[in-house]
């Protein structure tokens, strides 16, 4: 069975990781290279990495930090961030990106969505869509991180990147972006009834139930960036949390997962004292592959 | 371990730089390449694949490299290991886009995925793979494994060339095997440990084909 996936998003604002509120104000974490490295080694399903100044400074996606991050990333990688054409998607596919996304192109260039598909396939073209609520049950879709609105709402831009040959829609709320109040599902509805491909949803988890609500909406996968930062582990506790969608998370990395303690905020909760005590002289080597 | 030589071949759209960062972190030996000097000298051959079916064979002919590989893996019948769309250019046909003709190394056809139940397409994600842990490529690698799938065709094939499934919707086939070919519809070098025991798996098959050359035993 298919396994809901859970992506971890980075977002890159002059070369460095940040926590993003409402698309408007960024807080430093550090070095991409590093993140991803250590969400790779917690079990992550799929990294996003999001250069949101490239189109500001209207450049093209820093090819080199591509090819390095991708180094240490075991698992799929999905770039944006400045993409404007063929030549760019095919550059981030040679330096280590698996799939792209676009967001700008959208409504400035859509044909390059249709010609990325044509060239790479549909699987490897992922339309980014911000959406933010205009009056109740109302959203509409912004490009330029947040900036530019389009005049569409959310799910007719999806169905239109959907028709022009998009793979994936990965759908962000800048309302709930880093507000830590959980997904809108409101939204994310009005999208997946849409579209008939996969729907990456994103913006506002905070607690690993928010991760669950969603899931049981039916997502094809979950994201959240700021949520993973400055919590050791954080990708594994989420699962452990989990474990009981049974058979919808993907639990087979070497971890146990077992742990069922959580604290108010959905982190691992402290172990029995003599739980702790045996963990003191256990070796646990690492598997030579 | 051998200093063996391994080709990740280059046609302007496969995800070689995702295989190579899978080969490092396994400190094997390859070059990424799409001349055909380069790959009549390899041990042994990777093609990749994220692309359309249509675009990529064209472009291996404009290369020269699907006479190339004719000859380096049926006829000298080096180790090949194909991911993904690398899988399904070994079939006869392609109805991705048009029409288009494979390598037909491999009697099956790459036909739309269209998953019973209204699932979603393209199947992107990680779904657990049934295969026979005795097979050479799927050593060491738990039952159940999940892989990473992203795909919108699949190939529908002889049977007794799968080796490894997947449900979506119905069966799908996740790998097949035939002599020294070896494919895979998913990507070994995005599903963590699990793919990187699959591409540990191919770099022992390979050093067991070149001693067996030396030896002449086989």
């Amino acid at each position: 069975m298919l396994k809901v996936r859970i992506i971890g998003v980075l977002v890159v604002k002059a070369g460095t990781v940040v926590q993003s509120i409402n698309f408007d104000k960024y807080l430093p974490v550090g070095r991409p290279a590093i993140a991803v490295d250590y969400l790779n080694r917690w079990g992550i399903d799929e990294i996003t990495l999001l250069d949101i100044n490239a189109t500001q400074e209207a450049r093209s996606p820093r090819f080199d930090d591509i090819r390095e991050y991708s180094k240490s990333c075991h698992v799929p990688l999905s770039v944006g961030g400045g993409i404007s054409d063929i030549d760019d998607i095919r550059r981030l596919i040679h330096f280590g990106a698996d799939k792209v996304v676009l967001n700008n192109v959208l409504v400035k260039n859509i044909n390059l969505i249709t010609e990325g598909a044509r060239l790479f396939g549909n699987q490897c073209i992922v339309a980014s869509i911000d959406a933010r609520r205009i009056s109740p049950r109302k959203y509409e879709a912004f490009t330029n991180s947040g900036k530019m609105p389009t005049g569409f709402a959310p799910a007719e831009l999806a169905k239109k990147a959907e028709e022009r040959g998009a793979g994936e829609i990965l759908l962000n709320s800048i309302d709930r972006d880093g507000s830590k109040k959980g997904y809108d599902l409101e939204l994310i509805e009005q999208v997946m009834n849409a579209v008939n491909i996969p729907v990456i949803v994103c913006g506002g988890v905070n607690h690993p139930s928010h991760f669950q609500e969603a899931i049981e909406l039916g997502v094809s996968a979950v994201a959240a960036a700021n949520f993973f930062h400055y919590t050791e582990h954080s990708v594994i506790t989420v699962k452990s949390y989990l474990k009981s969608l049974d058979d919808r998370v993907r639990l087979d990395s070497y971890a146990t997962y077992d742990h069922s303690k959580f604290d108010l905020l959905g982190r691992a909760g402290k172990e029995e004292d003599t739980v702790l005590d045996k963990l003191r002289f256990e070796y646990i080597p690492e598997e030579i592959i | 371990m051998s200093d063996k030589k391994i080709v990740i071949i280059d046609y302007g759209m496969g995800n070689v730089g995702s295989v190579a960062a899978a080969i490092d972190y396994l400190q094997g030996n390859y070059l990424i390449s799409n001349k055909r000097k380069d790959l009549a000298g390899a041990d042994a051959l990777i093609l990749p694949g994220v692309g359309a079916f249509g675009a990529a064979i064209e472009n291996l002919q404009d290369l020269g490299l699907v006479e190339e590989l004719n000859q380096q893996v049926l006829m000298n019948k080096k180790p090949f290991f194909g991911i993904c769309l690398g899988m399904q250019l070994l079939a006869l046909d392609s109805v991705e886009q048009g029409y288009h003709r494979g390598f037909g190394w491999i009697e099956g056809h790459v036909i739309a995925l269209k998953p019973e139940k209204k699932l979603r397409v393209p199947h992107v994600g990680w779904n657990n793979v049934n295969f026979d842990r005795s097979n050479l490529f799927f050593q060491r690698i738990d039952e159940g494994a999940h892989f990473y799938f992203d795909h919108s065709f699949c190939l529908a094939c002889k049977e007794d060339l799968i080796i490894a499934t997947c449900d979506y919707g119905g069966t799908c086939v996740a790998a097949i095997q035939k002599e020294n070919i070896f494919a895979v519809q998913f990507h070994p070098e995005k599903s963590q440990r699990n793919g990187l025991k699959m591409i540990r798996n191919f770099l022992n098959y390979i050093d067991a084909q070149i001693e067996c050359r030396q030896d002449q035993v086989c």
